[in-house]
C-alpha cells in the first residue's frame, strides 16, 4: 500500500468519527483519521483536570480580551479560563450569521466528545415515523427496529448509566446502574407521578458517565467531581479519548493525523465514487492527497455539509450531494433555555455529598398517547435540585461577620429545569458557502440562515407553562417560569444538513448513511438526521455510525464499493 | 484524596505509567503580575482592608487573610469593561471622601466600628440605588455585568461587595477553611445528614 493510500478515511475525530475509526479498524481496515485541530492525549493533556477556581489567574472568569477573541462563545456560558482553547478560534475560522447562530466548535482531537453534555437517550418508534405520518419533510428510511440492536451495541461499549423505566416514549437500553436522584428530587418525582397519574414522570438522567468501572477499557467509574469538561483523568465519561480512540489504536490499524483540514472529497465521475480527499496542513498550509476505498464524513453536521459543498463542484455547482436540492438545508437544533424554577420547603436536615454530573429527566408527554396540542412533536425536561451555596442572595444582610456566617452555610433547597424541544426540519433553515468571507486558509466560510418557526414558537409556551404546572402540582413554592434568550445553535445539537431518505431527489443519504451520489461515502454525524426528536442526539450518531460501518465493510467484501 | 493517591489510582486503572505526571501537577499558570493591573501594592492593601469589613476574620480567616485585594485588582483590570473600571475606581475615591467628611480621617485610620458604620450605610445606599434593577445580587459573577453606554449602572459599593464575595469564596482559604471542599468525592449521597452550622460546599 502506498504511503498515502488507506482502506478508509474518517474525517473528524469527535463522537461519530471516533466510532467510525473504532469499528472500521476492528474489522481489519487500515484507517486514516483526519482531524483539523491539535492533538489532545488522554489524561496527559487534561491540564486543568485537577484545578480549582483559585488555580486560575482570573478565578476561571472570562477576561475582556477573551470576550474580544470569542464574540460568539461569549454570548453564553462556556467562555472561561478552564476550557480556553477548547473552542475554535473565531478569528481564524469565521462564519457568516445571516441570522444569529451560536456555533460552538471543538477543533481538536476528540472534538466535542470532550465537552459534551453526556445525556444519552434513544429515539423512540414514533420519532422514526412522525415525518411520514404528519407529512413533514421526508420519511426516515429506517425504523426503530433497524437501529435498536445498534443502540444496544454502542451503549454497552460507551457505558451509559440509567434506569430501565419501561417507557415507550423513552426506550430502555443496556444501562449501568443509574446515578441516584437526591432526596428532594425523589420526593418531587413521587408527587408528580401521583398528580399526573403517571403521564408525566421524573426519572434519573441517562448519562455517558459510568457508575461501574470498565477495567477492560482502562476506565474507572465516575468520581463525582463534575469536572467532565476538563477531560476526565479517570475515564469516567465517554469521549473519543477515553473510549473509541484507544480501541482503534489497539488494532494497530489506525493512523491519526491532526492539523489536517479536509478541503474536498475527490470524486471520479465515471465510476461515481470518491477516490480520496485533499487536505491542507493547518500549520504548514501544504496540501496533500490521501486515497481510500471508502470515506466516513464525521466533521459535525455543519462542517460535514461544508465539506460536501466544496467537493465535486465541477460536476455539481453546489457540491457533492446537492443533486438532491437538500444539501445544507433543514438545519435543526434543540431549542431550549425555557423552563421553571421553584423553592422546596423542608429537608433542612438533608444535604448532598459529591458533585453528580447528571440530573433528572422528564420524558416527552405532549402530543403523546391521547394528548393533542396545536403544534407538532414535543419536548423533554432536564433539571436538578440542590441547596444554594454562597451564591445565594441574602438581601437582608449587609456586611460583616453575620453575612460571612450566613453565606458559609447552605441555603434552602430549590429545583429547576429547562425544556429541550424538537425543531422541525425546514427547507429554508440552511447553511451555504459565503462568496466573500474566507478563513485563515483561504477556504470559503459558511453562512448560516436559521430561525425558529411557528411550530417551535408555539411549543415554547407549553415548555414554560408545563414546567410551572409540574412544580405547582408538586406543591412547591415561588414557582417561576422563565424563557430566556435562545439563539439557534445554542443547543449544540446541529443536525439535518445531509439527511437520510428514501429518494435521491429529496435526500442526500440512503438508509445506510451512504451518499446517493457516491456510494463509498458515508455521513454518520448529525448531518444525517431526517428529524431531530427532542432527545439529546449523540447516542443516535454512535448507533448509526456503527451500523453504517458494519454495512460498509460488508459491501466492501461483496465488492460493491 | 491526596494527589499522590490519585496518581496511583489512575495508573492502576489505566495501566498507564505517568512519567513525571506533568499533566496532573497543579499547573504553573503564570499569575498576572500586579504591575500589569496598574494598581499598586498600596491599592491592594487598601482593597484588603475594605474587603475585610465585608468578610472579617472571625474564628476562621477573613478577606485579608485570603488576599482578596490582589484578585480584586486583577479582575477589575482584566475582566471589567472600562465603564465598570471607572465606577469602581471613582467609588474607592468616594469612600475616602466620605470617610474624611464623616470621620475627619482617611479610611485606613478608621476604627473597626467606624469602618462598619460607614460600610453599612453604603450598603443601604447601594441597595436603594439598585432597587428594581437586576444589579441587586452581589453574589453574581463579577464578569456578568456589562452595562452599555446609556444603561443604568450598579452602585460602586455593590461592585466592591461582589468582588469581595467572589474573590473570597473562590480563594483556597475561603473554600477550604470557611466552606468545605473535597477534590475527589468518589461517590454521591443525595440525602446526607445535615445539622445547622455545618458548612456549605465550596463547589
Amino acid at each position: 500500500m502506498a504511503d498515502n493510500a488507506y482502506d478508509a478515511i474518517v474525517v473528524g475525530s469527535g463522537i461519530s468519527g471516533g466510532w467510525a475509526a473504532k469499528e472500521l479498524t476492528e474489522k481489519g481496515l487500515k484507517v486514516l483519521m483526519l482531524e483539523r485541530g491539535k492533538n489532545i492525549e488522554h489524561i496527559k493533556d487534561y491540564k486543568n483536570a485537577n484545578k480549582e477556581a483559585w488555580d486560575y489567574p482570573h478565578r476561571d472568569l472570562p477576561t475582556q480580551k477573551m470576550k474580544l477573541d470569542y464574540p460568539v462563545i461569549k454570548r453564553d456560558y462556556p467562555l472561561n479560563e478552564s476550557t480556553q482553547g477548547m473552542w475554535a478560534n473565531e478569528k481564524e475560522n469565521p462564519y457568516v450569521e445571516k441570522k444569529r447562530f451560536d456555533w460552538y466548535r471543538g477543533y481538536h482531537v476528540g472534538g466535542r466528545s470532550l465537552t459534551w453534555g453526556r445525556q444519552s437517550y434513544r429515539l423512540n418508534k414514533e420519532d422514526f415515523i412522525a415525518n411520514a405520518k404528519e407529512g413533514v419533510a421526508v420519511d426516515w428510511p429506517i425504523r426503530y427496529d433497524d437501529i435498536a440492536p445498534w443502540y444496544n451495541y454502542v451503549e454497552k461499549f460507551a457505558g451509559i448509566s440509567g434506569n430501565r423505566d419501561g417507557l415507550d416514549v423513552l426506550p430502555d437500553g443496556i444501562f449501568q446502574p443509574a446515578m441516584a436522584l437526591n432526596c428532594v428530587e425523589q420526593t418531587v418525582a413521587a408527587r408528580v407521578k401521583k398528580a399526573f397519574k403517571g403521564s408525566r414522570q421524573i426519572i434519573p438522567g441517562r448519562t455517558a458517565n459510568i457508575t461501574q468501572a470498565m477495567p477492560e477499557h482502562g476506565r474507572m467509574r465516575c468520581q463525582y467531581r463534575r469536572k467532565c469538561w476538563l477531560g476526565c483523568p479517570f475515564g469516567g465519561y465517554f469521549s473519543t479519548q477515553s473510549s473509541t480512540l484507544p480501541a482503534a489504536m489497539q488494532t494497530g490499524n489506525l493512523t491519526l493525523r491532526p492539523f489536517s483540514i479536509v478541503k474536498e472529497i475527490l470524486y471520479n465521475k465515471d465510476k461515481k465514487r470518491a477516490t480520496g480527499v485533499e487536505i491542507i496542513d493547518a500549520e504548514t498550509k501544504q496540501t496533500y492527497v490521501y486515497k481510500s476505498k471508502i470515506i466516513f464524513v464525521n466533521a459535525s453536521a455543519l462542517n460535514s455539509a461544508w465539506l460536501l459543498m466544496n467537493s465535486a463542484t465541477d460536476l455539481w455547482q453546489d457540491g457533492l450531494g446537492s443533486s438532491s436540492g437538500e444539501l445544507g438545508h433543514n438545519v435543526m437544533d434543540h431549542h431550549f433555555q425555557v423552563g421553571a424554577s421553584a423553592e422546596v420547603e423542608g429537608f433542612e436536615d438533608k444535604y448532598i455529598y459529591g458533585r453528580r454530573p447528571n440530573g433528572f429527566y422528564i420524558p416527552r408527554f405532549r402530543n403523546w398517547g391521547n394528548d393533542k396540542r396545536g403544534y407538532l412533536r414535543g419536548f423533554g425536561y432536564q433539571g436538578s435540585a440542590g441547596r444554594s451555596s454562597w451564591r445565594q442572595n441574602v438581601a437582608e444582610l449587609s456586611v460583616g461577620a453575620e453575612l460571612k456566617e450566613a453565606l458559609s452555610e447552605p441555603g434552602g433547597w430549590s429545583i429547576g429545569m429547562t425544556a429541550f424541544g424538537e425543531m422541525l426540519p425546514n427547507h429554508s433553515n440552511r447553511a451555504y458557502l459565503s462568496n466573500t468571507v474566507e478563513d485563515k486558509w483561504g477556504l470559503p466560510a459558511l453562512t448560516l440562515d436559521v430561525e425558529l418557526k411557528q411550530n417551535e414558537i408555539k411549543m415554547r409556551k407549553d415548555m414554560q407553562q408545563d414546567a410551572v404546572e409540574i412544580f405547582e402540582s408538586a406543591g412547591l413554592k415561588n414557582v417561576r417560569g422563565w424563557d430566556s434568550d435562545y439563539g439557534p445553535g445554542m443547543g449544540i445539537h446541529e443536525m439535518g444538513t445531509a439527511r437520510m431518505g428514501r429518494d435521491p431527489k429529496t435526500s442526500v443519504l440512503n438508509a445506510h448513511n451512504q451518499m446517493w451520489d457516491a456510494l463509498n461515502v458515508f455521513v454518520t454525524d448529525g448531518a444525517c438526521m431526517t428529524s431531530a426528536s427532542c432527545v439529546n442526539p449523540s447516542l443516535t450518531y454512535m448507533a448509526l455510525t456503527a451500523r453504517a460501518a458494519d454495512f460498509a465493510v460488508a459491501e466492501l467484501k461483496r465488492r460493491n464499493l | 484524596m491526596e494527589r499522590r493517591d490519585l496518581l496511583k489510582l489512575i495508573a492502576t486503572a489505566t495501566g498507564v505509567a505517568l512519567v513525571g505526571a506533568r499533566a496532573l501537577a497543579y499547573n504553573t499558570v503564570s499569575p498576572v503580575p500586579l504591575s500589569a493591573t496598574k494598581f499598586s501594592q498600596k491599592d491592594v492593601a487598601l482593597f484588603n482592608e475594605m474587603a475585610e469589613v465585608i468578610i472579617p476574620q472571625t474564628d476562621t480567616p477573613g478577606a485579608k487573610a485570603a488576599n482578596v485585594g490582589q484578585i480584586m485588582a486583577i479582575l477589575v483590570a482584566d475582566c471589567y469593561t472600562s465603564k465598570l473600571q471607572k465606577i469602581f475606581k471613582d467609588g474607592i475615591t468616594k469612600i475616602q471622601t466620605r470617610s474624611k467628611l464623616e470621620f475627619k480621617k482617611e479610611f485606613l485610620l478608621l476604627t473597626p466600628t467606624q469602618r462598619n458604620t460607614l460600610f453599612q450605610a453604603l450598603d443601604s445606599e447601594a441597595k436603594a440605588h439598585n432597587q428594581g434593577k437586576h444589579y441587586h445580587i452581589a453574589t453574581e459573577k463579577p464578569s456578568k455585568w456589562e452595562p452599555g453606554t446609556d444603561e443604568f449602572t450598579p452602585h460602586y459599593f455593590t461592585l466592591l461587595k461582589q468582588l469581595t464575595l467572589y474573590g473570597f469564596f473562590t480563594s483556597k482559604e475561603g473554600a477550604n477553611k470557611v466552606l468545605r471542599y473535597v477534590a475527589t468525592p468518589g461517590r454521591y449521597d443525595g440525602a446526607l445528614s445535615y445539622k445547622k452550622g455545618d458548612r456549605a460546599w465550596a463547589t
